[in-house]
């Protein structure tokens, strides 16, 4: 029906959209592989982290790529302190607890943000917001190109840490096994409290790269945490290669359907694939066996 | 008991009514009137425009004297945001009630209107509709509502004439269409309109995309097009939309001998002609506008300017539909809501810069309301269809 080189162009063009997903979903599947919640506030994170994004370029001029070394340690903050003062505390231990909390944060935010920042859709216009790079046939925007690469580099600084350091170790140490850790002298409330850090700091770079080509409003982490919570599903909950390569597959499945399907009905094929997997491969495609 | 507060109140509506002449003849009295626009969420910047042209409006009217077979009581705008949702709308409508506003207007978009004029109907209270092209608004049997402007059906017709007259021209290059069009009443209404009448005019519409407010990236939309390859692209939805449209379309180097557009969201507008010249240059809209010989538009469009703002249709729209409003109660000469209703019912108002004649309303509708075709052109906005007001002859198709 469509010839080749406008099927390469909508491939491409959901590969760059999954690279985003895959970076939200990274951060999902991290505080769900070590804290063994769902963390509910995952989308307002993701929102305020794009407020943060909009008003650095909107009152300091300050490109978003640029807001990078600024939005990534500021979100690493707040997700540390969150899980610090908030959701521990109010958790005493108890998953369900846990999962009530971020879902409690995750309200909070979002009436926050609308009592503060209004109902409004934003987005900010920069020079190359409609730049775009031909390869082959297709035209790929530049922004969408940059948010691959960062992605992909993010990702890469992720299983660094997991795998080469002294806390990767410590994470992968209490994910496995909690009560262990402790007696080898791991700080678990500090291992916990890094994860929830480092989830929130993989949104920040999220935010950066996405709002050149998105917009924000207080309900736009929603819907992308259906996707990453799909992603995270798909890959296997907790594995970070699933996410990475779930997102991928995901962006590619939501672009196809929306040039097969049409807008309206583009996005059926991401929830189509999480029925799937939840009943016939409930692991994910790299999940470890229950 | 009863009998004693009926008398109670009774006594104290005729003081009431004793004393107004007294107070009223001291010191003109002020005509509440609610000014209600989407100024926040998706249509916030269009909401907003319409609120600028409708104070600009009263900021005139009581300047040249308010209402003056009121003793000059002076119109006081009763601000409401319908946050781009017809449910807050109609929620506005109902504090406007309470707080006794003579009339409203507003809303901008066709489904907030809808909303806010059943509403305001409920109350008999008069309700102009500024722009909401929907032509639903006007087909309830509603006695309260009264719009100014052409709604779709008119737009659309007139477009589509006006389309195969301009292709006749051209010795008919153009056969095929694709409709990019919103999701609601508006974009699904014109769109619906044009599939079913356009093969008549002997063109082939060759698809219909329907998109949700606000769609962040046009990129499948724009494949399926350059994939199908239409001659003409007919884009209804609002601006954010229409810009990132024709601007992901240059992007995909997609060119077609024409974008047409029936009110187009950003077709006829000079912060889209400003902002993206390159994507703007060539774009027909069939539209709202003003008679670009009328003196009075032109000032408007200064001051606007001078204010940094954009002299959209929004503003003038609203602009006009107060004056009409103004000029309703003038002869009413009252607040009362029933006066006002059979004012407008009657009304001739044609001092106006609108290209309409004088106001005739049946069922709602002014029936002398049209809209102009115009052409985006050397980085301006010329009238090109009808020829009396004509600035420069059509360029169609864009590119051989």
């Amino acid at each position: 029906m469509f010839d080749p080189g406008i099927l390469f162009s909508s491939v491409l063009n959901g590969l760059t959209t999954g690279a985003v997903y895959a970076l939200i979903a990274l951060g999902l599947t991290l505080i769900y592989g070590v804290l063994h919640i769902i963390n509910f506030a995952h989308g307002a994170s993701l929102m305020l982290a794009l407020y943060a994004v909009y008003f650095l370029k909107d009152r300091l001029g300050i490109d978003p790529y640029l807001a990078l070394p600024l939005v990534v340690p500021g979100m690493f903050v707040l997700g540390y302190a969150l899980q610090r003062v908030v959701i521990n505390r109010a958790g005493h231990g108890k998953d369900e607890n846990i999962l009530l909390a971020t879902l409690g944060i995750a309200i909070v935010m979002e009436n926050l943000a609308l009592i503060f920042f209004k109902s409004d859709t934003r987005n900010i216009d920069t020079a190359y917001s409609l730049a775009t790079v031909a390869i082959g046939p297709a035209m790929i925007a530049v922004p969408k190109l940059v948010a691959f690469a960062g992605a992909l580099v993010v990702s890469g600084l992720l299983f660094w840490i997991m795998g080469r350091t002294d806390l990767g170790r410590a994470i992968r140490a209490v994910a496995k096994e909690k009560e262990g850790a402790k007696l080898m002298g791991i700080d678990v409330d500090h291992v916990y409290a890094m994860c929830f850090g480092i989830g929130l700091a993989c949104l920040g770079a999220a935010a950066c790269f996405l709002l050149p080509a998105y917009y924000v409003n207080p309900q736009v982490g929603g819907g992308f945490v259906l996707v990453a919570f799909t992603i995270v599903v798909l890959g296997g909950m907790g594995s970070f290669v699933g996410a990475l390569i779930g997102g991928f597959l995901i962006g590619i499945v939501e672009s196809l359907g929306g040039l097969y399907l049409g807008e309206s009905l583009g996005q059926i094929g991401i929830f189509v694939i999480f029925i799937a997997v939840v009943l016939f491969k409930p692991e994910g495609l790299f999940g470890a066996r229950a | 008991m009863t009998n004693r507060r009926h008398f109670i109140s009774q006594s104290a509506a005729i003081a009431a009514t004793l004393a107004f002449p007294l107070v009223g003849g001291a010191q003109p009295k002020s005509i509440k009137v609610g000014v209600l626009h989407p100024v926040t969420g998706a249509l916030a910047y269009s909401g907003q425009q319409c609120r600028l042209g409708a104070e600009m409006a009263i900021e005139d009217i009581n300047k040249a004297g308010g209402i003056k077979s009121m003793g000059g009581a002076k119109i006081e705008a009763m601000l409401g945001d319908a946050q781009s949702q017809p449910q807050a709308g109609s929620a506005e409508v109902e504090k406007m009630n309470e707080a006794g506003v003579a009339a409203v207007l507003g809303a901008y978009a066709s489904a907030i209107c809808l909303a806010t004029t059943q509403t305001a109907a409920k109350y008999n209270l008069p309700h102009v509709v500024d722009v909401g092209v929907a032509d639903q608004i006007v087909e309830r049997g509603l006695k309260n509502t009264f719009r100014f402007g052409p709604g779709y059906k008119k737009s659309t017709e007139v477009a589509m004439a006006n389309l195969l007259v301009l292709n006749k021209a051209a010795g008919n290059p153009a056969k095929s269409v694709m409709i990019i069009h919103e999701e609601s009443l508006f974009g699904t209404g014109t769109a619906q309109l044009l599939s079913r009448e356009l093969p008549g005019y002997g063109f082939e519409v060759k698809e219909v995309v329907k998109h949700a407010n606000p769609t962040r990236d046009f990129n499948n939309i724009v494949l399926r097009m350059k994939s199908i390859n239409p001659d003409i692209v007919i884009p209804a939805n609002y601006y954010n939309e229409y810009a990132l449209l024709v601007r992901t379309m240059q992007q995909q180097k997609v060119q077609p001998k024409a974008i047409f557009s029936v009110l187009g969201g950003a077709a006829s507008s000079y912060k889209f002609v400003k902002e993206f010249p390159d994507a703007a240059n060539g774009i027909i809209d069939c539209n709202h506008w003003f008679n670009p010989k009328d003196k009075r538009a032109q000032d408007l469009r200064k001051r606007v300017e001078a204010k940094g703002q954009f002299f959209s249709y929004e503003v003038f729209m609203t602009y006009a539909s107060m004056w009409l409003l103004a000029d309703a109660i003038e002869r009413a000469k009252s607040a009362d809501r029933a006066a006002i209703t059979d004012a407008l019912a009657s009304s001739t108002f044609s001092d106006h810069f609108m290209p309409y004649g004088p106001t005739k309303f049946v069922n709602g509708q002014n029936t002398g309301a049209q809209p102009l075709m115009t052409q985006v052109w050397k980085n301006d906005i010329k009238v090109i269809v009808p020829r009396e007001y004509r600035e420069i002859e059509p360029v169609f198709p864009l590119k051989a």
